[in-house]
């Protein structure tokens, strides 16, 4: 149960929002524009490396619910997804991916941990500085949003289907906040 | 000097913010909405919860600007201030506050390790259910904002006494744009 009085029954982050929607509209405005809106990064890169970093910090929702959006996204090539949540130095994502991934790694650790070979390392490999950006950044809100969920034992099905359903919806619709039944 | 090229000269999270305006957007109003609102918590409170977070993920640049705006908001107490950073079990604050902040210092490590006796522990000292949520979040977002300002290894002023007039900015116009879009304060005495 939920360490505070939330909407019962509602998922993860969503319930949340629903508790206050004065702060929840604008999680849900800076995650829309991180995710979807302009940057050289694609979107499922974008939505792999929020559950990357989910998974680093033990957060089963966002790690599930991000890992289902990637998966619908990347399409024929879902199987990088898993892979990467298995063993990312072994996976197939290119390698310019795995040093932004590594980056992101450092930053679930602490911000500190980025040093400069890792940036070089990601600039070798083709990376530019709005990618590099745009990591830190994912990386960074992904720190948020995971202590949020878990800070105040929100819901977490514990069903995949569940989670399939809350993908496809992030991949179709994108970042919509959630309305109060009546 | 940063890790990329921000193409500005500005101090710490206002040089990223200045850099990628459409996220600075959102995270702007969010800070505006949660540290300086009135309902429940105060604005001292929620920039010592802020200030506190900041200090244990080792982010000079933010627990030094927060502590500052913290101390405008007590009215220049800047040793209860450094009291909160070090040890606030035993600073001149409410139980309710060092219970708060437990649950902060909870979140700074992981949103696991807070337990249900941290929130009854809360709730006995008179936390509301909007206390305790706001306490995360605040903890929570400062989490994103530390990362977010040492990850791209931003500037962090050495001379200290920059911090007052930036935090004097924040205490009478609030978070938002003009943080960056505006003239940085600078010292009345020149």
């Amino acid at each position: 149960m939920a360490h505070i009085k939330v909407p019962e029954g509602v998922p993860g982050i969503r319930s949340l929002v629903l508790f206050r929607p004065e702060t929840g509209k604008y999680l849900y405005e800076l995650v829309q524009v991180l995710l979807r809106g302009e940057s050289p990064l694609t979107q499922p890169e974008r939505e792999l490396i929020a559950s990357y970093v989910s998974y680093l910090n033990h957060c089963m929702f966002c790690m599930s619910s991000h890992a289902a959006a990637a998966r619908c996204l990347y399409g024929d090539e879902k199987n990088m997804v898993d892979e990467v949540l298995h063993d990312m130095q072994h996976s197939h994502v290119s390698e310019k991916m795995k040093t932004l991934l590594h980056i992101a790694g450092k930053v679930q650790i602490l911000g500190k941990q980025v040093s400069q070979e890792d940036i070089d390392e990601a600039g070798k490999q083709g990376a530019n500085d709005r990618e590099i950006h745009d990591t830190v950044l994912i990386a960074a809100t992904f720190c948020m949003f995971n202590r949020y969920v878990d800070g105040l034992a929100s819901f977490t099905p514990e069903d995949a289907e569940a989670y399939a359903e809350m993908g496809k919806r992030m991949a179709e619709k994108g970042y919509v906040m959630p309305q109060q039944a009546t | 000097m940063p890790h990329i090229d921000l193409k500005n000269d500005l101090p710490g999270a206002r040089s990223a913010f200045a850099y990628s305006p459409e996220t600075a957007e959102p995270i702007g109003i969010l800070a505006e909405i949660l540290m300086r609102s009135d309902e429940g918590l105060t604005r001292s409170e929620r920039e010592l919860i802020g200030t506190y977070v900041s200090y244990l993920n080792d982010c000079f640049y933010c627990h030094h600007s927060h502590g500052a705006i913290a101390c405008i908001y007590l009215n220049g107490d800047r040793q209860l201030v450094e009291q909160v950073r070090k040890n606030y079990q035993h600073a001149a604050i409410s139980d309710k506050l060092k219970a708060l902040l437990q649950i902060a210092g909870k979140v700074q490590q992981s949103g696991k390790a807070v337990t249900p006796d941290d929130i009854e522990n809360a709730r006995e000292a008179g936390a509301t259910d909007k206390d305790i949520h706001d306490t995360v979040l605040i903890a929570a977002m400062f989490c994103m904002m530390n990362r977010y300002v040492d990850g791209l290894a931003t500037t962090a002023p050495t001379d200290m006494s920059s911090y007052p007039l930036r935090a004097k900015q924040i205490v009478e116009t609030g978070y938002g744009s003009h943080i960056y879009k505006s003239a940085q304060p600078a010292s009345d005495q020149t």
